[in-house]
């Protein structure tokens, strides 16, 4: 074992900077990595340690409390001699001298640091005097679920994940709910135009409007009263305004750090910051060297931030086995009757097929992507995680697309026409990425 | 030994656990978890509670008999 105190007597010391889900699960792996020196886990939210995807979800809708959003509680750190440093951020890091500043002061010297500051919400470029929420922290999802007590139309800005997530709790609430997004499919982003037509129909089928392809120009009013201007020249009513408009990487603190930076802090494939190999960064604040890919990605998916914290925890608790981060995509979304995942890079393909159908209620299907050459790129099941295990099987094993298809078309079970099996669709290349 | 435990209520299917470890997680047809043993080995514990981990609802622990 690597980390026993050493010859002068010094006991290795891990900081992490960043509570949530990447902080917490690099925290609890490096002990299941066999690492037995300090682990100081360092927050800036005073609250313990909690989880975002319910968030959108569950915690937003009011079936779940706050207890059951927490990731780690002050028994489980202390049986894993975590040292919570809650309710302070880490201003400034010095590389050459391996320490940290933080904001009460206090500075923290570390043999090895991981940082996991993750994402912030992208700001409101629009600010009428109140009723506009963001959702990424727990104090967020709290104001905006005490403000979905009250009737009124809500507007949800941004038709992506988060976006999707919160009109479809708002609805289930019983509001009346418009999303607006400037692209005519904004999950089209994802999973092509063809497929993403079909989400937009799953919002049309709860009652709720979309006015996607046009912007919004200004929000004016305040909570309970607000009018959303759109570039079309329209407006819309809300009482209360969602905005989803993406996230930005929580690199600002270390701005003057020396570290490389580019939308995100930039990482070997072993989760390493270039130039500091003491240093790691995970989750949604890295941008790192996928070696599959053989490009540097920035993910912000649940999933990748825990695979990253076991990755990150490995490589510092057993440097000469280094081992990279080299995953396939996955990802999920729960919205209306619709349980989403997603598994690699579905928009790489020019191709797809869909096995089942994706109309009516409660449709079970899924989507597989290929390119001209007949690989696998990604696939996207609805209702079915049966089909989700073997697609993300396939990807990882490097199978072929029509082995994929055959396997999953064997698998049973689609909704739809069985007896029609396969329907081949060719994407349109009418529409691009980017956007919200 | 220790015994693996499930909440098949909470389960979401969301399957991380059985991509992490095949040989001790599976999913049903219905997209719920399933346990392929009850005990299990402290040799292989350490990797079964990084798996565990890996849920996202938290429906999957170990027990210490
Ligand atoms: C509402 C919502 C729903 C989501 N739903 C899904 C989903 O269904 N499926 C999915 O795969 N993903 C989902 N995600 C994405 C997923 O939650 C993120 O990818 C994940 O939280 C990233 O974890 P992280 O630890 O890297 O960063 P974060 O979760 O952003 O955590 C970063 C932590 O660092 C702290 N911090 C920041 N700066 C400092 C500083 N200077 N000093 C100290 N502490 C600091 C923050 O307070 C925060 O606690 C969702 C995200 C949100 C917001
Ligand atoms: S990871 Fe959790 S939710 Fe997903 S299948 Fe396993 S137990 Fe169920």
């Amino acid at each position: 074992m690597s980390t026993p105190p050493d010859a002068a007597g010094h006991t290795p010391v891990v900081v992490i900077v960043g509570s949530s889900i990447g902080g917490v699960r690099a925290a609890q792996a490096l002990r299941s990595e066999g690492f037995r020196g300090r682990i100081l886990l360092v927050g800036e939210e005073e609250a313990l340690p909690y989880d975002k995807p319910p968030l959108s979800k569950q915690f937003l809708v009011g079936q779940w409390d706050a207890d059951k959003v927490g990731l780690l509680t002050e028994d489980a750190a202390a049986r894993d001699r975590i040292e919570l440093r809650l309710g302070v951020g880490a201003t400034r890091l010095d590389v050459a001298e391996r320490r940290v500043w933080l904001s009460d002061g206090a500075d923290l010297a570390y043999d090895w640091l991981i940082i996991a500051t993750g994402a912030s919400a992208r700001p409101s470029p629009w600010r009428p005097g109140s009723g506009v929420h963001v959702v990424r922290t727990l104090g967020d999802s709290g104001s905006l679920r005490e403000e979905l007590r009250r009737p009124g139309p809500v507007v949800v800005v941004g038709g992506g994940f988060i976006g999707a997530e919160a009109a479809a709790t708002a609805r289930a609430l019983g509001h009346e709910v418009t999303v607006v997004d400037p692209m005519p499919t904004p999950i089209g982003r994802v999973v092509g135009p063809e497929i993403g037509r079909y989400f937009t129909d799953l919002h049309h089928r709860h009652g709720v409007e979309t006015r996607f392809g046009v912007g919004v120009e200004r929000i004016e009013g305040e909570a309970g009263d607000l009018r959303v201007g759109l570039t079309d020249g329209s407006t819309v009513q809300a009482a209360t305004v969602v905005v989803g408009i993406g996230a930005v990487p929580n690199d600002g603190w270390l701005a003057d750090s020396g570290l490389p930076l580019d939308n995100g802090i930039l990482c070997d494939e072993y989760c390493r910051t270039l130039d500091a190999p003491n240093v790691f960064a995970i989750g949604d604040v890295a941008r790192w060297f996928h070696p599959r890919h053989r490009e540097r990605l920035r993910v912000e998916h649940w999933t990748n931030a825990v695979e990253m914290a076991v990755c990150a925890a490995h490589n510092i608790a057993h440097p000469e086995d280094l081992r990279a981060h080299s995953p396939v995509e996955y990802v999920w979304s729960d919205q209306y009757d619709w349980k989403i995942q997603i598994v690699g890079r579905p928009t790489q393909g020019s191709r797809h097929e869909l096995v089942g159908d994706l109309e009516g209620e409660k449709p079970r299907a899924a989507v597989l992507y290929t390119d001209d050459r007949g690989r696998l790129h990604g696939a996207v099941t609805v209702n079915w995680p049966k089909a989700l295990v073997q697609c993300r099987r396939l990807m990882t094993g490097g199978a072929g697309f029509d082995e994929a298809l055959e396997r999953i078309s064997a698998l049973g079970g689609a909704s739809g026409h069985p007896q029609e099996g396969v329907r081949e669709t060719r994407p349109g290349t009418g529409e691009r990425a980017g956007g919200a | 030994m220790p015994r693996l435990k499930a909440d098949f209520e909470a389960c979401q299917g969301y399957a991380n656990c059985v991509d992490a470890t095949p040989d001790v997680y599976d999913i049903d047809d219905d997209g719920v978890v399933v346990l392929l043993k009850e005990e299990i080995t402290e040799a292989e514990r350490p990797r079964i509670e990084e798996a565990a981990r890996s849920c996202p609802v938290n429906a999957l622990w170990i027990e210490d008999e």
